[in-house]
């Protein structure tokens, strides 16, 4: 691998994590305003709006970088960070077309998996640098949910990898086949939840309910650093749609797929993307009972469920 | 557990599908300032004033509950029309304002009006960035004058308007009389042309002989008598076609129950 062609893989991973998560947020204006009757932005880069989150992005620059005086500085100050790299990280193991994801690596799923965790780490570090007790709350409920989920993610993902053999996403989506959708139909369901769950999303936003926690861990947070936490945000979702879109939902397979594989892939990322904001819509705030109970009654056996029918799927030679 | 997640479900589905419809439909959001909003026919906008109605009779400004009208007049003398007649003082109107800072937009200065100088006008983006500017004069109350909306058309079987009623009213008192002579000649022909007739034939009893014989409609042009002039107005306007017998045969009953009197004190 030359120089010039890691120059450019790293860039356009740096520009697809800049420019993915602006799409999603923009999609999530618009659907989230038609879902609720409203017409969302409309004004800012004139065609309804699409210059929002551009607007945004400067809106937020503008604004003064504040840390509060009994803040622990430099974890204050790293937090976003911390929060922010490791999607990027993630994001360029992530397969887009056949044969080619920005770094192959031979145990990518662990990778992504152990990289989209640090990222939850970072609203821990958050919480507890503030010197607040909203952020410090904030950053415990992030703490004890990021238990919580990590483990269904784990098993689902682990069940997909002892179905491919395989611990490379790359192989993995290589060996997909349509007949896995129905086999592997309760580890998604089970990773999709506790996705949504580990990026703090509504229905599980307890970190951040801002009714209870005015915003949780990112209370003292302003300007840029508060913007790389929502963009933090938002790549997780590009990270963790796209990673469902290539393990379930088979990444690149579709017709054309030696063409237009990438656009297989980014499609049906999309697509989960957008229900993930759908069900931000539709359903309330889970109390913090509520959340964790799901987790350890619901997804944990549902995923070692899954897990013991892969192992038994894959003895038998499905 | 089980029961209980089986119940939650379609709950949760219901969300979904909440949401997707909602999503499907038009949106709600009313686009103002690019799109004018479609706004209720009698809306009360803002108090447009027709100046040339106005006859400084300051009952608007008498009845306003929190004293935002403004009036100035003066009288002019407006000389005799006919030579050794009267001369006649008229009102001026100098200025009338609307301080739309008190207004508090009942509308009672446009009900009470007598001359319909004050009307709603759906019209209402007059903001101002100060309090101040809020007290418009009588230019800009008359400017509002052209977005105010022609009259609601009557309800298919109302009662005529008052105008219009007071106008086919034969005159107090001297109706007695007309309406004998009517009653007591061709009365009882048609009960639409009833209504009006004693007007037209109200000023000659000396002539009461050949007026019932001919039509009243051509006799007072025919006629040159003092009230001629009357006459032909009364006959032009009175005449909408279908509405006629329903208002005409009502009102033929007392000319034709009060007539009896009539000739009998032109018989004493």
């Amino acid at each position: 691998m030359s120089v010039l062609e890691v120059v450019v893989r790293a860039l356009s991973v740096l520009a697809a994590f800049l420019v993915l998560p602006l799409l999603v947020g923009q999609t999530e204006h618009k659907v989230m305003a038609h879902m609720q009757g409203r017409l969302g932005p409309m004004y800012a880069g004139g065609y309804h709006g699409w210059a929002q989150l551009v607007a945004d992005g400067v809106k937020f620059v503008q604004k003064e970088d504040i840390t509060p005086r009994a803040a622990d500085r430099w974890v204050f100050r790293l937090a976003p960070a911390v929060a922010l790299i490791p999607y990027l990280v993630a994001l360029a193991t992530i397969p887009i077309a056949p044969g080619v994801a920005a770094i192959d690596v031979p145990a990518s799923v662990v990778l992504v998996l152990a990289a989209t965790s640090v990222g939850a780490l970072g609203t821990l570090m958050a919480g507890w640098a503030s010197a607040n007790k909203y952020a410090l709350l904030g950053g415990l409920r992030a703490a004890a949910q990021l238990v919580s989920y990590e483990l269904p993610i784990v098993l689902a993902v682990a069940s997909m990898a002892l179905a491919g053999g395989s611990l490379s996403l790359l192989t993995l989506t290589d060996r997909w086949s349509p007949w896995w959708m129905l086999w592997q139909l309760p580890g998604a369901v089970v990773f999709l939840v506790a996705a949504v769950a580990e990026l703090q999303r509504p229905p599980f936003d307890m970190p951040v309910a801002d009714a209870e926690l005015v915003m949780g861990a990112w209370t003292e947070y302003t300007g840029l650093r508060f913007a790389f936490f929502l963009l933090a945000e938002y790549a997780g979702i590009v990270v963790m749609s796209l990673l469902f879109a290539t393990l379930w939902l088979g990444g690149w397979h579709g017709p054309f797929e030696d063409t237009l594989g990438w656009l297989w892939t980014l499609l049906k990322g999309f697509v989960v993307a957008v229900v993930v904001i759908w069900v931000r819509v539709a359903w309330p705030r889970l109390r913090e009972d509520q959340l964790q109970r799901l987790a350890w009654l619901w997804l944990v056996p549902l995923a070692l469920l899954q897990l013991m029918l892969t192992g038994v799927g894959v003895v038998l030679g499905w | 557990m089980v029961s209980r997640k089986g119940s939650g479900l379609p709950g949760i589905l219901k969300g979904l599908v909440t949401t997707a419809r909602t999503a499907l439909r038009p949106t709600h959001t009313a686009e103002y300032p690019d799109v004018a909003p479609d706004l209720p026919p009698r809306s009360r906008g803002v108090i447009a004033l027709l100046e040339e109605n106005c006859t400084s009779c300051m009952l608007c400004a008498r009845e306003c509950p929190d004293w935002c009208i403004y009036i100035d007049s003066h009288k002019e003398t407006i000389p005799a029309t006919t030579e050794g007649g009267r001369e006649r003082q008229r009102n001026v109107l100098d200025r009338f304002a609307i301080d739309f800072s008190l207004c508090m937009y009942c509308g009672i200065c446009i009900e009470v009006c007598p001359f319909d100088a004050l009307h709603w006008s759906p019209q209402f983006e007059y903001a101002e960035v100060d309090i101040l500017d809020l007290l418009h004069e009588k230019d800009r109350l008359g400017g509002w004058m052209a977005t105010v909306p022609p009259p609601p058309a009557l309800d298919e079987r109302a009662a005529e308007p008052a105008e219009i009623a007071a106008s086919n009213k034969p005159a107090r008192g001297t109706g007695l009389v007309g309406a004998g002579g009517a009653g007591a000649g061709g009365g009882g022909a048609a009960g639409g042309t009833g209504a009006r007739m004693p007007r037209t034939v109200r000023p000659r009893p000396a002539g009461a002989g050949p007026a019932p014989t001919t039509p009243p409609a051509t006799d007072p042009t025919a006629s040159t008598d003092p009230t001629a002039p009357v006459a032909p107005d009364d006959t032009g306007t009175v005449p909408p076609p279908a509405k006629e017998p329903l208002t005409g045969t009502p009102e033929s009953v007392p000319d034709d129950t009060s007539p009896t009197p009539p000739p009998a004190d032109e018989a004493t």
